[in-house]
């Protein structure tokens, strides 16, 4: 089974299964990664579900809407250049193996 | 409240389509206002797909259908109205919402512009005044100690900030919540409630009508932040006001329902109130998980615009599709003991805000209000008692109380 790899602000990692399809908020709520909340269920209008993308990866996710990057804007923590909404990033078998940091809060 | 499953048509071009279960519930009715659960239960058995005799529409209570059909708003469409009412053969009550009752790529660009005038950057500018006058609050209801939580609570707490919070005169807020009510009567079908509504609605029409003027929003308020859209050209003159009348149309009755619903959740549950004692930090949680398990927004319409294949039945083009967010949120399908209320659930995915492009464009300022009041009452109250008659109020959309005495005492 392809996975991500979430790695929380305390360091710990936590490598979950993801599938063909789902976006990498929707494998983390589902396997319960304690750092995404997405209170919006994904309709990129809440900005909890915020990652920093492993610089590795970043450059192989689709490019980012002005939604999102207007919602980046208004995250909890501090946005980085590698910043993400995961509800945005759908998971494709290239993606197998990705590795996505968890901010230290999403509120 | 009878509910059984019927094959004959009634009308020919009524009747329910071979194959579809039809009922004979009225979801617009006093008696599933009181009680609407059981009767949920019976249309999610029923099938993916029912057939609402009593009005002629076809209706989703599972929540697998209801996602889908928030989520597909080309084939299921909102300009043709949310309600009973089919805008296509019918005149809308009032001038058409340009936002709510707007499809792609319309109501793209007018939800571009509230996004951002109530996005998370936004919210921080209001969270410290909120999470303030919700600790006053507290404090003034604990002084009382006995009170109803509907008004002096539920309805009083978003009064105190939200009019201001807008840009609003002070004179004429009265007229606000009978206009909300009006607005989520009107979507239902033409019963009493309806009817009377629109009656009585000339004065809160001519209020808000006035209050929506970019003359009557003070500077700084979200109501000036949309006009200051338009100078910057992202939506005409005569956009604004009515994209400001969808903040006043949705904006205090919902969260009034909202944080009503949580305050009735932890009235009932003791345990649930003590969890949220023993960790503050869950008051958002716990105020999401009340929107799930209440519902306050409990219905929408779609209307298809063409036939479509939905749950293995077909449907045809110009039919209105009644989803029942609230079935959907306790749809054991999807949700782990679903009649529970519990602060600690994962909420996620949850439809009382709805999903999809149409998705309630306010609920970050929801949840401020929400989270702020219940972190305030985690706090500074320990227990929560009910000392009267609770009271239901009954509205063609929203679910609520119209009275819930309670008794607070202090931590």
């Amino acid at each position: 089974m392809p996975s991500i790899t979430f790695i929380h602000s305390d360091g710990r990692r936590q490598p979950i299964e993801a599938s063909e399809g789902e976006s990498a908020m929707q494998a983390a709520t589902r396997q319960d990664i304690n750092g995404i909340l997405a209170e919006c269920g994904g309709n990129a209008m809440c900005a909890t579900c915020h990652v920093y993308v492993d610089e590795a990866w970043l450059a192989r996710l689709p490019a980012m809407s002005d939604d999102e990057d207007a919602l980046l804007d208004g995250a909890a923590a501090d946005r980085l250049p590698n910043s993400r909404l995961s509800c945005q990033i759908k998971f494709a078998a290239d993606l197998d193996g990705l590795v996505l940091n968890l901010p230290d809060r999403q509120l | 409240m009878s509910a059984t499953s019927r094959t004959d048509s009634v009308t020919p071009e009524r009747g329910a389509p071979a194959g579809v279960p039809s009922l004979d519930v009225d979801p617009f009715s006093n008696e599933f206002f009181e009680d609407p659960h059981a009767i949920h239960d019976t249309l999610r058995e029923a099938g993916p797909l029912v057939w609402l005799d009593k009005w002629g529409v076809y209706g989703v209570a599972r929540y697998a259908e209801v996602h889908a059909v928030l989520n597909d708003p080309l084939t299921f469409c909102s300009s043709r109205g949310v309600g009973l009412s089919d805008f296509a053969k019918e005149k809308p009550w009032r001038p058409q919402s340009i936002i709510l009752e707007a499809d792609p790529p319309a109501h793209t660009r007018t939800r571009t512009v509230l996004a951002q005038v109530l996005s998370p950057t936004a919210m921080k500018g209001v969270r410290e005044h909120f999470t303030a006058m919700a600790a006053a609050k507290v404090d003034e209801l604990l002084a009382r100690g006995s009170f109803d939580a509907v008004a002096d609570l539920a309805e009083a707490y978003p009064l105190s900030v939200f009019p201001d919070a807008m840009g609003l005169k002070q004179e004429g807020r009265e007229n606000l919540l009978p206009y909300a009510s009006l607005v989520f009567n009107s979507f239902g079908p033409p019963n009493q409630l309806r009817q009377e509504a629109i009656e009585r609605s000339a004065p809160h029409q001519a209020y808000v009508a006035a209050q929506c003027q970019r003359e009557n929003l003070a500077p700084g308020g979200f109501g000036a932040c949309v006009h200051a859209r338009a100078d910057a050209g992202d939506i005409t003159p005569e956009e604004a006001p009515l994209l400001v009348r969808s903040l006043l149309s949705a904006g205090l009755d919902t969260t009034v329902n909202g944080i009503g619903a949580a305050v009735y959740c932890l009235a009932r549950f003791p345990d649930q109130l003590a969890r949220l004692r023993s960790d503050p930090t869950l008051a958002r949680n716990a105020f999401e998980e009340a929107i799930r398990y209440e519902s306050p927004v409990q219905t929408f319409f779609r209307t298809t615009t063409r036939e479509v294949e939905l749950a293995g039945h077909r449907i045809g083009e110009g039919e209105k599709v009644l989803m029942f967010l609230g079935a959907a949120n306790r749809d054991p399908r999807r949700w782990e003991n679903p009649d529970s209320y519990d602060v600690t659930r994962r909420t996620s995915g949850h439809v009382g805000f709805g999903s999809g492009i149409h998705m309630c464009v306010g609920q970050l300022l929801a949840r401020v209000e929400g989270e702020v009041m219940l972190a305030a009452i985690a706090r500074k109250v320990a227990s929560i008692q009910i000392t009267g008659p609770v009271k239901r109020r009954y509205n063609n959309t929203l679910r609520g109380l119209e009275s819930l005495p309670i008794t607070i005492s202090p931590a």
